[in-house]
């Protein structure tokens, strides 16, 4: 035989999973919170969108190919992600320039300075997000009511209501989306449609979101406004953020934790730190927070909940 | 008691393509090579030189260690030479390689052997050259002596056969039954175990059915959920009893014996006629070959001499694999022999051996759930890569895995973490702990 053969370590089949492939998951189910985004809040919510993921894209393909003289990683779709999900998390009536600059934070910052995919100690559009939030806060919490006309009414968000003591809106508004928000974060229907796609097709497992939510529900109901047990779950599960939180944020491989008890750990605590801050902070909003709070405890999680290796002991 | 399942593994897709056909005899080939070392074990010294006329069933290797199992000729003829080969895995091995006269002549030493004591039995079983046929190749003298101070109440009879493509002990399921029952019968009552259980993945059906109506009294079946591995020695034991090998340790210290179907049915038929282990059934499958079949060949025969007898290749094979893909071992020269514990060869054409591009490990802990070992196989990687070895052994546990690939299989970055952790293995083999 002349031809040389292929040696190499086994195991020498590999399954079809693949990092782009994962990727496109994510996009395919934020399809439907995004439509629901530019529904609502119109065609600036579609530049915004437009604006992120381009200039994500941008960004990582220029600091890795240009700055950083490495393999061009536009391809695995990981920024694009970043994009989309910086997009959803942004006000629909944000300048164009500061999506950009969160988007720079966002890949070149929180990303690629650590080390690229896989390396970055917070998720890079929740960090990007409070970046934004603390350089730009007015124009950050500036909320479109649903259908508005350009530059027309503002509407708070129904956290911000509670908060301040507006008039909160009813539940069904609050499951389709008509209310004030982040352009991708108000519609629960169509975030519950995108985590039940991303369930379906494995690409998330079901603790994380499911646990989170539950913390949140039970946290509210418990310490209601008139005492003991008489909170509303319903409101504070999809008010804010969390079903986008819960479904996309959160459940970001990279930073969260890699076994069963770190990852209920991990959830739990995203619940709690998310009611915390909603209810005993100056911050309407404690989703974003509350996840990059536990992404930075992520290794510390990790460390001490290593699983019992088999033939450990126990069972023996 | 039986969980029939064990935590972790992957369903990588099964290809028993071969499940249905009949084992083919191959015709003697045009040289073999028998290699003095096809066991885990201390190496046989060659008893022949080049000139010398030899028997089927003669010995050619032996040595004293305990740990070694004898190699006999596979064929009668002329020894034309005792030489160094570089075999797979880069180790040089001494090699007797025969021309066949044709005859196969049986060597006068070929007679069944008398047992009258569990000492006469496994000098026997060392005398026949036997090793574990699962792949393992782990002497089978050695294994059915467990250790003094452990308490052996089970024997496990592995027929998982869980690697894709390979259907060679399903064959000697549906084929040699009988032998099964029968091989299993002398080991119980030389070992002294009470009882036998067959443990058989329920994508086989047919076998089931077979072995369940032959199995009696002491021997059972158990089905167990087809998942990769569940062959693999610790799984196969955790899945048909609960009960985890210590870290460490042998399943002796679990309580229990694990054999090879194969293997015992080889015991049978060796009792019965003293011919030792000079062939095989193998499972030539993959993209490259033109028949996939079983086929019963003479150990020390080419690899190529196997392919061509099965009609030769419909693609130019890019990647040769002696044993499962998911295991088996890629061959640099299809000059190499079929050793002992040969159960497979595997062609792969070009598009399938093609080697996937590796990209960062995004933490998505699809190697964590797939691990049957519960290891974290992404910071194995990294603390190896990183020659961070102290954390690979002492927080990682880098001893503690199998090499079964369920991690590389399942890697969305396509990493190597079995490739790593090897080396990782070798470092700390290297440098023992003070």
């Amino acid at each position: 035989m002349e031809n040389k053969l292929t040696v190499s370590s086994s195991p020498h089949i590999r399954s079809n999973a693949a990092t782009h492939k994962l990727m496109l998951d994510v996009i395919i189910a934020l399809i439907p919170a995004s439509l629901a985004g530019i529904y609502f809040f119109g065609v600036s919510a579609l530049a915004v969108i437009v604006v992120c993921m381009t200039s994500c894209i941008g960004f990582e393909y220029l600091s890795r190919v240009i700055l950083l003289k490495r393999n061009n990683t536009v391809p695995d779709l990981s920024a694009a992600v970043t994009g989309l999900l910086l997009a959803l998390n942004l006000p629909p009536s944000i300048p164009l320039w500061i999506a950009i600059v969160g988007s720079f934070f966002a890949i070149v910052v929180i990303k690629q300075l650590f080390g690229g995919l896989g390396q970055n100690f917070i998720n890079p559009a929740l960090g990007a997000r409070a970046f934004l939030l603390i350089a730009y806060g007015p124009r950050m919490t500036n909320w479109t009511a649903p259908f508005a006309q350009v530059d027309a009414v503002s509407a708070a968000t129904p956290l911000a209501a509670l908060k301040e003591g507006g008039t909160l809106p009813n539940i069904m508004d609050m499951l389709l989306g008509n209310i004030g928000g982040c352009i991708g974060e108000t519609s629960a229907i169509a975030l519950i449609i995108g985590g039940i796609y991303l369930l379906v097709r494995r690409v998330i497992s079901w603790e994380i979101p499911v646990i989170y939510i539950a913390t949140v529900g039970l946290f509210s109901w418990i310490l209601g406004p008139e005492g003991l047990l008489t909170g509303n779950p319903l409101f504070h599960v999809l008010a804010g953020g969390l079903m986008l939180g819960a479904f996309f944020m959160a459940t970001d491989y990279t930073t969260s934790p890699m076994s069963g008890k770190g990852i209920i750990i991990y959830a739990v605590g995203c619940g709690i730190l998310t009611m915390l801050f909603r209810l005993y902070t100056n911050m309407p909003e404690g989703v974003s927070f509350a996840i990059l709070f536990m992404n930075v405890a992520t290794p510390l999680i990790d460390r001490y909940t290593v699983p019992k290796r088999f033939g450990g002991g126990a069972h023996v | 008691m039986a969980l029939h399942v064990f935590k972790g593994g992957v369903h990588p897709p099964q290809q028993k393509n071969t499940a249905e056909m009949a084992t083919k005899t191959m015709g003697l080939p045009t040289k073999v090579v028998i290699p003095m070392v096809q066991h885990l074990g201390a190496p046989c010294q060659p008893k022949v030189s080049k000139g010398d006329m030899v028997k089927v069933g003669q010995v050619i290797g032996d040595t004293d260690a305990y740990v070694s199992a004898p190699i006999h000729s596979s064929v009668s003829g002329t020894v034309t030479g005792v030489d160094q080969i570089v075999l797979s895995g880069n180790r040089p091995v001494m090699c007797v390689e025969i021309k066949p006269d044709g005859l196969q002549e049986i060597s006068e030493t070929v007679a069944p052997p008398v047992i009258e004591s569990k000492e006469s039995f496994l000098s026997a079983i060392r005398a026949s050259g036997l090793t574990g046929l699962g792949g393992a190749a782990f002497p089978a003298h050695v294994k059915l002596n467990p250790p003094k101070g452990t308490q052996v109440d089970t024997l496990i009879i592995n027929a998982a056969e869980c690697e894709p493509y390979i259907t060679s002990d399903y064959r000697e399921c549906m084929e040699n039954t009988q032998g099964i029952m029968e091989g299993i019968k002398h080991v119980l009552k030389w070992t002294g175990i009470s009882k036998a259980v067959i443990g058989i993945e329920d994508n086989k059906p047919d076998a089931i059915k077979k072995l369940t109506q032959a199995a009696s009294g002491q021997i059972s079946v158990v089905s167990l959920h087809a998942r990769y591995p569940q062959g693999a020695e610790k799984t196969l034991i955790y899945a048909l009893t609960g009960r985890q090998v210590p870290s460490g340790k042998l399943p002796a210290d679990s309580g229990c014996l694990v054999m090879n179907v194969t293997s015992v049915a080889f015991i049978a038929a060796y009792l019965k006629t003293g011919m030792p282990l000079i062939k095989k059934r193998i499972t030539i499958d993959g993209s490259a070959v033109k028949c996939p079949q079983n086929v019963e060949v003479l150990i020390g025969t080419p690899i190529s001499e196997v392919f061509d007898f099965c009609g030769g290749y419909k693609e130019i094979p890019e990647k040769v694999i002696m044993g499962g893909p998911m295991m088996g071992v890629s061959q640099f020269s299809l000059d190499l022999p079929v050793l002992k514990n040969t159960n497979a060869l595997i062609a792969l054409d070009e598009k399938e051996a093609k080697l996937p591009q590796e990209s960062a490990c995004i933490r998505c802990g699809r190697c964590v759930k797939a691990c049957p070992m519960s290891l974290l196989p992404l910071e194995l990687d990294r603390a190896v890569r990183a020659g961070n070895m102290e954390d690979a052994q002492g927080k990682y546990h880098l001893l503690d895995c199998i090499e079964c690939g369920c991690c590389v299989y399942a890697c969305p970055a396509k990493r190597r973490m079995v490739q790593t952790i090897r080396l990782g293995k070798d470092i700390a083999r290297r440098n023992p702990k003070k």
